[in-house]
């Protein structure tokens, strides 16, 4: 299968990106200044990341549509304001996740962003399930562009008058050339920031608004040191089928009144470990020295017990040292303990630490 | 007549001794006296990215031609650093453990890895020139 492009493709190559393949994509892992100074720039300016490989699914419906994804997804969305996201996940029966994705409630329906990797599974899986009831569009005529950074409301809103109005995890539409974008103030870096969904033909136009504004185009190398730091999930990585999200540690997403009600696609087993808890947990963990550890190193206890793996660790340049997360047996994951990793036939000391690296600063209360 | 040949073949000799040379894993080479200098190329870098973590070899333990030697790691993966001839380590290059960002200033230059006293000193000749390397690294480059 030939590799996909986005509409800002050649804008990329212009901008001397490194490509990379992506999940079918060929997408910029780094531009010229690197993956460091693009991270650093994120965190202190505004950077543009060019997310359209993700999936932008429309489901149209009412109040019928409400129940049954409520069916499906641990949430409360009889109760979900206009505009306004949830995090949430695509859930096996075992409560294992398909996918991690964010939903919003739009006038005419949902609007839910899925990981590029799993876009058509869903697809195919949310049909199944909806047994073909519902208009549903994987849309893929809108590009989506990540704007993040604490200088990001200001450069976007020169362009889009009233977006600094959005509240973190709110959206609506607007316009550019006349056109409708929806706009919501959300992101994945643990700034500040929004998300773009603009339709293909004004992706290049809007994008070279905001570098005229003193935005720069950042690559996908820096989008995962800085979720890294910010402590999130990726995909494929901290979750996937065999990880629940009370595994994940991601309990806060998980809406406490519909496991009262149970009724959701996993919520036996959901139920059942908020109760009882798990044998395994996502933690922090920061390496004591400099010694990076990569995806499934093997950590081990003061007894030289093996008791988890890491499943992401890079450097965090915010952080200025290694940084992981992984999954360790429960009895260990308290803060502060004291684990071993192995790297390359030798053990290095390291400690379990809270999430995140680096402290979010998302904008709550505007309005 | 006699020492002016003799000056100019040892003048060769030594220019033949001092010039770089390079390998296929993209390290570099400087052969003075019987102690080589060894670190990666500007091209290796570029091809990493920004390098956040350097692990050199022990003073005083052998390598052997083509073995690991250390590590270096970008933001996005781990690389192994090989050494391109046989020795004993004599010197460790501790600026660029501390400070891994060395590497991409200055590859070829200040930010040596490590200092080999040679085994055997024609291991060298294998290895490629300037010009050879240059062409090397434009044809592997994806």
């Amino acid at each position: 299968m030939e590799t996909k492009k986005t509409s800002l493709y050649q804008l990329h190559q212009e901008s001397k990106a490194k490509f990379v393949e992506f999940a079918g994509y060929q997408m910029p892992i780094q531009y010229s200044e690197g993956i460091v100074e693009e991270h650093k720039f994120t965190r202190n300016h505004s950077g543009i990341f060019d997310v359209s490989h993700m999936g932008q699914l429309f489901i149209y419906g009412d109040e019928n549509l409400i129940s049954d994804l409520e069916n499906i997804f641990p949430l409360d969305l009889k109760n979900l304001k206009l505009n306004h996201s949830k995090y949430s996940f695509l859930m096996n029966k075992d409560a294992g996740v398909y996918d991690d994705l964010i939903i919003t409630k739009i006038k005419e329906g949902f609007l839910i962003i899925l990981n590029a990797a799993c876009k058509e599974n869903d697809f195919k899986i949310l049909s199944q399930l909806l047994n073909d009831k519902y208009k549903m569009v994987l849309d893929e005529k809108r590009s989506l562009i990540a704007l993040q950074g604490p200088k990001s409301a200001q450069i976007l809103n020169n362009i889009i008058n009233g977006i600094v109005n959005l509240n973190f995890m709110t959206g609506n539409w607007f316009t550019f050339e006349e056109k409708k974008i929806y706009i919501t103030r959300s992101g994945y870096t643990g700034e500040d920031g929004f998300e773009v969904s603009i339709s293909n033909e004004l992706a290049v136009r809007f994008t070279k608004e905001l570098i005229k504004k003193g935005a720069k185009l950042i690559g996908l190398g820096a989008r995962d040191t800085l979720r890294l730091e910010a402590g999130l999930c990726l995909y494929g990585h901290e979750l996937d089928k065999d990880k629940t999200p009370v595994e994940a540690n991601l309990k806060w997403a998980i809406s406490k009144e519909r496991v009262l009600k149970g009724n959701f696609i996993g919520s036996d087993v959901i139920t059942k470990q908020l109760a009882d808890g798990v044998n395994k947990v996502r933690v922090g963990i920061k390496p004591e020295g400099r010694v990076i550890a990569r995806e499934k190193t093997k950590i081990f206890n003061q007894s030289d017990l093996h008791i988890g793996e890491i499943t992401s660790g890079t450097f965090g340049p915010s952080v200025n040292g290694p940084v992981a997360m992984g999954y360790i047996e429960n009895e260990f994951s308290k803060k502060d303990t004291k684990v071993f990793l192995e790297i390359r036939g030798k053990k290095h000391a390291a400690n379990v630490c809270g999430l995140p690296f680096y402290k979010k600063s998302y904008v709550k209360g505007v309005n | 007549m006699w020492t002016a040949i003799l000056q100019k073949k040892l003048c060769e000799r030594s220019k033949l001794m001092s010039a770089v040379k390079y390998s296929k894993e993209h390290e570099w080479i400087k052969l003075e006296g019987d102690v080589a200098t060894i670190g990666i190329t500007k091209h290796a870098t570029e091809m990493l990215g920004d390098i956040v973590f350097a692990e050199l070899p022990e003073k005083g333990s052998s390598v052997e031609k083509d073995g690991t030697a250390g590590v270096v790691e970008s933001t996005k993966a781990a690389s192994d650093v090989y050494t391109p001839v046989s020795g004993e380590v004599v010197d460790t290059n501790q600026a660029i453990v501390d400070d891994p960002s060395k590497i991409n200033e200055d590859p070829e230059g200040s930010a040596w890895f490590f200092k080999l006293k040679m085994k055997d000193q024609s291991e060298i000749d294998s290895l490629m020139n300037k010009e050879e390397y240059d062409k090397f690294a434009k044809e592997t480059a994806s």
